[in-house]
């Protein structure tokens, strides 16, 4: 395990103040390896041009080497076809592509989309303001008190206007792993599309869009140990071709005349404008860099992570877990502890070294479900360790010690 | 322990805040959030004729430093005027905490005295008057 923490330079580095870095904040965003650094370093330094564009050496080389990543990420999402994976900005962009390209176009009045509890705003605000734009309905599975999506109301909320299912593969609060096979049936019976929102799932265990088979996924390289400012798209070819373009511009079209133009084919209609080439690169790296480690071994240490993190904070007097126990969710775990508020916790462990999250983590009706305002978010990577841990438990005592006077 | 940021005088307000309550004369009220991090204070006050600052009671939940920082709030400003309490700026509240704060943290230190403006701006003298 030391040989892959040695792999992110940034880990290495004490603060300002001396303190080592306990870095517990890889949901929100995941630190990069060096190969992913390098990458990025090599395509500015030695090869850089525009994609798409140049004839001259480096427009050739760019484009293999976009191309070659797109290949990667394609192989390992399980794609059937290369050209089903479109770049984006993120997640975000992702998501809202599919619903102002896809949901605006094939949502009628009364129509719905069914969403959840503990999605992220990411991949419910898009669909709220779809919904308003057609005329559709937003429905939302119920989650049961331990976290899960309650499967027994499913059946409900399913109809034959059920467009699409929304979901996330693992929460980013709760850390809940979804059972997207069981929605992907559900979906089918009534003739449904799925979207899965990957940000959190993606990073963490082997996926293959084919099976069970998934209409639409989005993830962001950022949270993928690679650079910010991309994301991927992956959408079923037959779903993105009937799509029309969400941005306009250039490298997006086929034939362009002063009144009306004709549209690249995929993936390009998607990718208007210069794409973040370097960064797309470099995904393309992280992506390497992942499937080199394997997803089985990343899922055994993060596991080995998770099992010890929640069983010491577990006993901690009075911390309240939110969420399913460990055998039904990735390496996050949100706590909240009565008498120390999240934001005071967050300040205090960071006196300590430790860096993660408190807040309501972009998932306000989560924490509605939850009764409480904030939670404090423990979100763990590949390269933690059991010190990592070690040091989080001492300032989670540290905290209560000065918030309570004892 | 005594600590640098959450010392004696804030956490004797966040454990015994003063006026925390519902204040059912109140002449005026107004909330707040903190969209970051969910901190919600509510100031409810009295005001007498001559625009004096009766009774000043808070509620809300957050972290200790924007409820103590509401409480100290509410014990400083009784007995004010709305005119002294427009010229109050943020430098003289942030000085009641006696903690130096980080820009993120006075987000939380001025959450009350946010309301506090809100409310003393928008007083036209009528009760019930709510920003």
């Amino acid at each position: 395990m030391e040989n892959i923490r040695s792999d992110f330079p940034i880990l290495g580095r004490p603060l300002a103040d001396g303190t080592p870095l306990v870095y517990l904040d890889s949901g929100s965003s995941a630190q990069k390896p060096q190969v992913v650094i390098d990458a990025l370093v090599e395509c500015y330094q030695t090869y850089y041009a525009n994609a798409h564009r140049g004839v001259y050496q480096f427009g050739v080389q760019i484009d293999e080497a976009l191309e070659g990543a797109r290949e990667r990420i394609a192989a390992m999402l399980g794609a059937a076809e290369v050209e089903e994976v479109v770049f984006t900005s993120g997640t975000t962009m992702s998501i809202n592509l599919v619903a102002q390209a896809w949901a605006r176009m094939v949502l009628e009045e009364g129509d719905e989309v069914l969403v959840n509890e503990m999605e992220h705003h990411a991949n419910l605000v898009p669909w709220q303001q779809v919904v308003r734009q057609t005329g559709a309905v937003l429905k939302h599975i119920p989650l049961t008190d331990d976290g899960h999506l309650d499967l027994d109301q499913l059946q409900n909320c399913l109809g034959p206007r059920t467009k699409l299912i929304a979901v996330t593969g693992m929460s980013n609060v709760l850390g809940t792993i979804n059972p997207i096979g069981r929605l992907v049936e559900a979906a089918a019976t009534v003739g449904a599309r799925v979207l899965v929102d990957g940000a959190q799932s993606v990073p963490h265990a082997a996926i293959n869009v084919q099976d069970p088979a998934i209409d639409f996924l989005a993830f962001s390289g950022h949270k993928l140990y690679g650079p910010s400012g991309i994301g991927v798209l992956y959408g079923r070819r037959e779903l993105l071709e009937m799509m029309d373009p969400f941005l306009c511009g250039g490298n997006m079209i086929s034939e362009v005349g002063l009144t009306e133009s004709t549209w690249a084919d995929l993936p390009a209609k998607f990718e208007a404008g210069t794409l973040p080439v370097a960064e797309a690169i470099a995904l393309g790296t992280a992506v390497d860099y992942v499937t080199d480690i394997g997803f089985e071994q990343i899922g055994r240490i993060e596991r080995a992570l998770l099992v010890e993190a929640q069983t010491r904070l577990q006993e901690i007097p009075d911390l309240v877990i939110h969420g399913p126990d460990v055998d039904h969710k990735g390496a996050i775990i949100s706590f909240t502890d009565p008498r120390v508020h999240p934001h005071d916790m967050a300040e205090l462990l960071k006196r300590k070294g430790v860096a993660l999250r408190a807040g309501h983590h972009c998932a306000m009706p989560l924490h509605a479900r939850l009764g409480v305002v904030a939670t404090t978010r423990v979100s763990l990577a590949v390269y933690n360790t059991s010190a990592d841990i070690d040091v989080l438990i001492e300032a989670i005592h540290y905290a209560r010690k000065v918030l309570r006077r004892d | 322990m005594s600590d640098e940021l959450y010392d004696d005088l804030i956490l004797d307000h966040y454990e015994s805040p003063y006026h925390r309550g519902r204040l059912e004369s109140a002449s005026c009220e107004h909330t707040e959030l903190n969209p970051l991090c969910g901190d919600r204070v509510q100031l409810q006050l009295q005001i007498d004729e001559e625009r004096r600052i009766q009774q000043a009671y808070f509620e809300g939940e957050g972290c200790a430093i924007s409820q103590a920082a509401a409480s100290i709030l509410c014990e400083h400003i009784e007995g004010r005027t709305l005119g002294e309490v427009e010229a109050f700026d943020a430098r003289q509240m942030l000085d009641l905490l006696q903690v130096r704060l980080t820009a993120t943290r006075q987000r939380c230190g001025l959450l009350g005295f946010k309301v506090l403006k809100t409310l003393a701006y928008a007083y036209d003298g009528t009760a019930g008057t709510s920003a």
